[in-house]
């Protein structure tokens, strides 16, 4: 790049329409599977479909904190930007997964057991792991200098992938010995109803790496801008 | 220089500084002083109650005085640049925040101790027949607030808006030491008087794991 | 002369380059100091000479390039720490703590031996005994900069790096500075200073280099003309 000031991130629209319109259309499916495909379910009615969704949105997310994760790690080992941009943008993703996974969650409640929040074990703890993520992103946003920002978020997504296992643990615990009225979504799944929900999976991951991968060639091209930008300043143009 | 010695020197000098001036001591106790009689407004202090509500609400005021008292440790590094000082000395980087987590831990310890009698007092709560383990729980999680609250505010130190960063990044991440101490207190003003084993290994445990964490990539937090 | 201190540190910079986000503070600097030498750095505010000295004293990581204290075999880490000594803008001291005792905490931080003793002569060569139970609070910018030297000189450095140490002292203090560090180049310690070209120490100076955005604009090497090079640094500004 340095020799002839042209950006090296190619770029191939038909080729990126084309996952895009994939990418969609399994979702479409998934949907349609959710409504229509999976068997209604006994006690809950049409609502427990929302649960083809929720659940995996919370998988998803975790996918998401493990990429963020690793990135961080491969940041601080390699210093290599490309793990940063990769580390953000699934940030960002996981935030957005355990958003909706956090919305959905009371969507489907109140119609069947009456409450918006039931402080349970896990969504309390999906809770503060969106917490800990949101403010990740803070974080971001309050660095100016892009590799003392890198440095920085890299280690503060070490230390929250840390506290996730005594984040859970503690509110498990906490659960255990405070118990409640069991509100959850049921143990017995159709096999009908498992094949969708990993159907449904397969078309958020499939969602996931399409949007991380547009999130990633965001950031690269942001950084060759200001490369190019930094070369021509150099040769005084 | 060993790790032990130069820490200690660290912490020396922390301490003779905040001694000479105590502003931190006295701001953050008073605070932690009026947040325990605000919240008391907010339920009525009953027996019962008290012992169900109050030990949350010590550690919430500690967390809350926390998140403040934290910031300034790092900040004053930066006034004259004595943070480029303790790094080019010839010690491991560790030492630097290993000095302030100690100190830290003494000054928010030094607080909880002039609290707890008021505390007790506040809400009618028998604390001294379960004063020792009560403090070995106090200990344990101050260590916790303590060692994630130095490495993130050396952190928020370089960004902007620290004074509001630093919370929001902390309190998602202490959440489990705020559950364990206020369940572990919890137990031992309760009738029983009983300390909760897994509590007690708990905040241990998440006390390794950030003291380890903060050995390991605590030095990347000072690179410029 | 009987010489009876350890030579001087060598330096050395291989294309070192240094980025702050878009901004290119230093450009592919290649410089080999030798042991004992004595270099004037000058050049307009913003030309990379803080940028320098901070790479210089181990402080910055270089985006681009090594740095190196000492020639081949020298120890590295902790025990090259131990022997650079660093004067900048700011006064490295605790506002809180009285000149006796910021020299102390630093006199055992460096593990020297004998630290009342040491303290007290650093205090008297600087001049500043008997001001050493006040405040440094209290202490005029001269005083300051003074404490700050002494601090520096405390464990005998065998490099000294100083940023435009004379900003803000009186004719009185810059000679005193003068005398100082001439004194320590005598006794075979190399000094890299940074200078807007005053003249206090232009007779001891063996070597001066221009900085101009981020890149050497001109080295006199260690027989050129340091004269003229320090008049051109000093009327830029």
């Amino acid at each position: 790049m340095r020799g002839d000031l042209t950006a090296t991130t190619k770029s191939n629209p038909a080729a990126e329409v084309l996952w895009s319109v994939l990418a969609f259309a399994f979702l479409a499916l998934a949907g349609y599977a959710a409504l229509f495909v999976a068997p209604t379910e006994l006690t809950m009615g049409v609502i427990q479909r929302i649960f083809y969704f929720h659940v995996p949105s919370f998988w998803t997310a975790f996918i998401a904190i493990a990429t963020t994760t690793f990135g961080s790690f491969a940041f601080l080992k390699t210093r290599a930007m490309k793990w940063d941009w990769i580390s953000v943008s699934a940030a960002e993703l996981a935030t957005a997964f355990l958003t909706i996974g956090l919305v959905t969650g009371p969507i489907w409640a109140k119609p069947v057991w009456g409450v918006w929040w039931a402080w349970d074990a896990r969504t309390t703890s999906t809770f503060v792991l969106w917490a800990m993520y949101v403010s990740y992103l803070l974080l971001r946003t309050l660095v100016d200098e892009p590799e003392r920002r890198a440095l920085l978020s890299a280690v503060v997504a070490i230390f929250a992938c840390l506290d996730v296992p005594l984040v859970y643990f503690s509110i498990w615990w906490f659960r255990t010995q405070h118990p409640q009225p069991v509100i959850g979504d049921g143990g017995y799944l159709d096999p009908r109803m498992t094949k969708v929900l990993l159907f449904c999976w397969g078309a958020l991951v499939a969602l996931f790496l399409i949007v991380v991968r547009q999130r990633y060639r965001l950031e690269k091209l942001r950084a060759e801008v200001d490369a190019l930008r930094m070369e021509a300043e150099r040769r005084g143009l | 220089m060993s790790l032990p010695r130069s820490t200690g020197v660290i912490l020396a000098k922390e301490l003779r500084v905040e001694l000479r001036s105590r502003e931190l001591l006295s701001t953050t106790l008073v605070f932690v002083l009026l947040v325990l009689v605000l919240f008391s407004f907010t339920f009525d202090p009953t027996s019962a109650e008290a012992r169900r509500f109050g030990p949350g609400l010590l550690w919430l005021g500690l967390l809350f005085a926390s998140s403040l008292m934290l910031q300034p440790s790092f900040v004053r590094e930066q006034a004259n640049d004595t943070l480029s000082a303790l790094r080019m000395a010839p010690i491991e980087p560790f030492a630097i925040l290993l000095g302030k987590i100690a100190s830290n831990v003494i000054f928010l310890f030094f607080v909880e101790l002039i609290l707890l009698p008021i505390f007790a007092a506040l809400y009618n709560l028998a604390v001294l027949p379960v004063l020792g383990r009560l403090l070995l729980v106090l200990f344990l999680g101050t260590v916790g607030l303590a060692t994630t609250g130095t490495v993130f505010s050396a952190i928020t130190a370089q960004a902007r808006l620290r004074e509001l960063l630093l919370p929001l990044l902390l309190f998602p991440l202490v959440a489990p030491v705020l559950i364990a101490s206020t369940e572990a207190t919890v137990g031992l003003l309760s009738p029983e008087a009983a300390l909760d084993r897994v509590w007690l290994v708990f905040l241990i445990a998440f006390d390794v794991v950030f003291l380890t964490a903060a050995w390991l990539f605590g030095e990347y937090v000072f690179e410029e | 002369m009987i010489c009876s201190h350890p030579a001087g540190l060598s330096l050395s910079f291989a294309a070192v380059e240094k980025r702050f986000g878009m901004r290119l503070a230093l450009r592919g600097i290649t410089l080999d100091i030798v042991s004992g030498e004595f270099v004037a750095l000058v050049g307009a505010n913003g030309s990379g000479k803080t940028t320098l000295l901070r790479i210089a004293a181990l402080l910055m990581r270089p985006s681009a390039g090594k740095v190196r204290i000492g020639g081949e075999g020298t120890e590295t880490g902790a025990g090259i720490r131990a022997r650079c000594g660093l004067v900048s803008h700011a006064t490295l001291l605790y506002d809180e703590l009285t000149a006796e005792e910021n020299l102390r905490f630093f006199a055992r931080l460096y593990d020297l031996p004998k630290t009342a003793a040491t303290c007290a002569a650093a205090l008297d060569r600087v001049g500043l005994s008997p001001r050493a139970r006040d405040l440094v609070r209290t202490f005029s910018r001269g005083m300051r900069q003074r404490l700050s030297l002494a601090r520096a000189m405390l464990a005998s450095p065998r490099l000294l790096l100083l940023d435009e140490p004379a900003t803000g002292l009186d004719p009185a203090g810059q000679s005193w500075l003068g005398n100082e560090i001439a004194r320590l180049h005598g006794e075979g310690c190399t000094i890299l200073m940074s200078t807007h070209g005053q003249n206090e120490v232009q007779s001891a100076v063996t070597r001066a280099i221009r900085l101009e955005s981020g890149a050497v604009a001109e080295d006199s090497g260690a027989h050129g003309d340091v004269r003229a090079i320090l008049a051109r640094g000093g009327v830029e500004r």
